[in-house]
């Protein structure tokens, strides 16, 4: 008979399985038809976020963008890797304050709510308009 | 020629209380530490002011309020997951990348041809981090991580740029180091300087000159390695993994001065039970604890700093016992009279968790009482991370706020009810 040396195992080594063994039962029943296809669980971030590091959650205070289908409350999805375009809906700081509205770009700059009880906001010619990102999505909770 | 970068988050801090705040943008910001002691950031604003980096808040408040400045206390959750995030777009660029601080890393640019490509791809980086996370970097580019501290040194202080800087040609390096004080070199330190100038060093030129043989004799290879840096030559390698904490320590100054033991107690048993913590979220067990107590630094009054150790008979990661511990060695630091206006605990001499045991018994027994008690733990940390709170015994609810955070902003990014809104 020969002997390979293979090297030497520290107890740190040894799996915690190894002790597993002696303090557990072990099940033996017929195992889990469905072992083969597990599969992880449905990710609501996977469906709402695509650029995580430059994805921001931001709460909706008021109902300008109703038909939009954006209620009061709603929890927006905001991208700010996304360039917004002529008729996204944009999340932007005006005067300080953060406003959820729809970008119109042509023929005058300006935010469009969305519901009829609200003007349009023109930018006027030097005021300064921060885009912080694009609504990619939003979330209206009922219950 | 390889090329490195250090991105550095400008006025991190400060920056961040900015992200969720456009009405911010002009105005000076300033950052507290725990218990808004000391003033940590300063916007670049504030820092025109006058305002000092670690200068006590009421030095400064009165004036600085009365000219408009903003003021926060330290808001870390903010802070760490802005972090992550810059950090993970920068991870996305390159293929290697040193996360050095909360707000630095050191990028390999193993990807880019020539010093122009590096410029135009810190340009790039720079606006991406920007558009998306909506922090302000700045970027120094050089063969060496010594010589990318100065880079960024200099795209800091340059006004207007791009705050990109990229410094590669040697006679361009010589130039810069000529007129960069020793004392600003990345790891030379305060005394390390003053020795420096003893010998006739004045400038990172002059340190650059030094023969190496002398600086290994009479200094260190630490130094030596700096040296080497400065000329060019990469001796400091890019880590991609962060070597395991050593030491973990809680801290706070108090609002009022304690004199009395009965009154410390309850609150070094908190930081304790914070340690504990933080010690089985690093997957670390200690041998020792330490407890140092301090009078105020400020003021005429009886000075004093009590510290004392105890060590455990075997490693551990129990809240029960670090406890315990605690509770001995702040009886041994403290003295009777003194006004306290610090305390702190240190959790030391780490080892990774896996016990080994010498019979078969002992681990048929022992494992299992080690395995309910880091059950215990496990739950206690579970449910302490939700809303409800387990406290031991010899902590003391009532004092479990010691921090003051008056104007703390909320946590725009992690928490649902504190999340910003728009109209």
């Amino acid at each position: 008979m020969t002997i390979n040396y293979l090297g030497s195992i520290s107890a740190d080594d040894l799996p915690a399985t190894f002790t597993k063994f002696f303090l557990e039962p072990v099940s033996v029943g017929f195992p889990s038809p469905a072992n083969d296809y597990l599969e992880s669980p449905i990710d609501l971030n996977q469906y709402l976020i695509k650029n995580g590091a430059a994805t921001f959650l931001v709460r909706v205070s008021g109902d300008s963008m109703l038909n939009a289908n954006i209620a009061d409350q709603a929890i927006l999805i905001v991208d700010r890797s996304l360039k917004p375009k002529h008729g996204s809906i944009v999340v932007a700081s005006l005067d300080g304050d953060f406003v959820c509205k729809r970008l119109q770009l042509k023929p005058r700059l300006c935010l469009l709510p969305e519901n009829s009880k609200y003007q349009p906001i023109y930018i006027q010619h030097g005021q300064d308009l921060d885009i912080m990102g694009t609504v990619t999505a939003a979330i209206n909770k009922f219950e | 020629m390889k090329l490195l970068a250090l991105v550095d988050c400008d006025n991190f801090y400060a920056s961040c209380e900015r992200v969720f705040r456009p009405d911010l943008k002009q105005v000076p910001v300033v950052v507290l530490s725990n218990n808004d002691g000391c003033v940590i950031a300063r916007s670049k604003e504030a820092k025109s002011m006058g305002i000092k980096m670690g200068v006590p808040w009421f030095q400064v408040k009165k004036a600085y309020l009365a000219q408009g400045g903003k003021v926060f206390s330290s808001n870390f959750a903010l802070y760490g997951d802005l972090s992550k995030r810059v950090m993970n777009i920068l991870e996305g660029m390159v293929k290697k990348i040193e996360v050095y601080s909360i707000d630095e890393a050191f990028l390999d640019l193993q990807h880019v041809q020539n010093s122009n490509q590096a410029y135009e791809f810190g340009v790039y980086c720079r606006s991406i981090v920007h558009q998306w996370v909506g922090i302000p970097v700045r970027i120094g580019i050089a063969p060496t991580k010594t010589l990318t501290k100065v880079a960024s040194h200099i795209a800091k202080h340059t006004n207007g740029g791009t705050g990109v800087y990229c410094l590669n040609k040697q006679k361009h390096i010589m130039h810069v180091l000529k007129a960069l004080p020793v004392n600003e070199v990345w790891g030379v330190g305060r005394n390390l300087s003053k020795q420096l100038n003893q010998l006739g060093t004045y400038s990172a030129y002059d340190l650059m000159k030094m023969d190496i043989g002398f600086i290994r004799k009479k200094f260190s290879i630490v130094l030596e390695r700096t040296v080497r840096e400065l000329r060019g030559e990469p001796c400091i390698q890019i880590q991609n993994h962060i070597a395991p904490k050593k030491q973990i320590v809680v801290s706070r100054s108090f609002r009022k001065k304690i004199e009395s033991l009965d009154a410390l107690k309850p609150l070094i048993s908190n930081f304790a039970v914070r340690a504990g913590e933080k010690l089985r979220h690093e997957k670390q067990k200690c041998s020792q604890v330490s407890v140092f107590i301090s009078t105020s630094r400020f003021g005429k009054q009886l000075k004093h700093q009590g510290f004392n150790s105890f060590r455990f008979s075997h490693p551990t990661n129990d809240t029960r016992s670090i406890l315990m511990g605690a509770n001995k060695a702040l009886n041994k630091a403290f003295k009777e009279g003194y006004p306290y206006a610090k305390a702190g605990i240190l959790l030391s001499q780490f080892s990774c968790p896996v016990v080994v045991q010498k019979s078969l018994f002992e681990i048929m027994s022992h494992r299992h009482a080690l395995k309910q008690d880091e059950s215990l733990m496990r739950s206690v940390d579970e449910l302490n991370s939700r809303q409800t709170q387990i406290y031991y015994a010899s902590q003391c609810p009532a004092n479990l706020s010691p921090i003051q955070k008056k104007m703390v902003s909320p946590r725009y990014t992690t928490n649902w009810l504190e999340l910003p809104t728009a109209l």
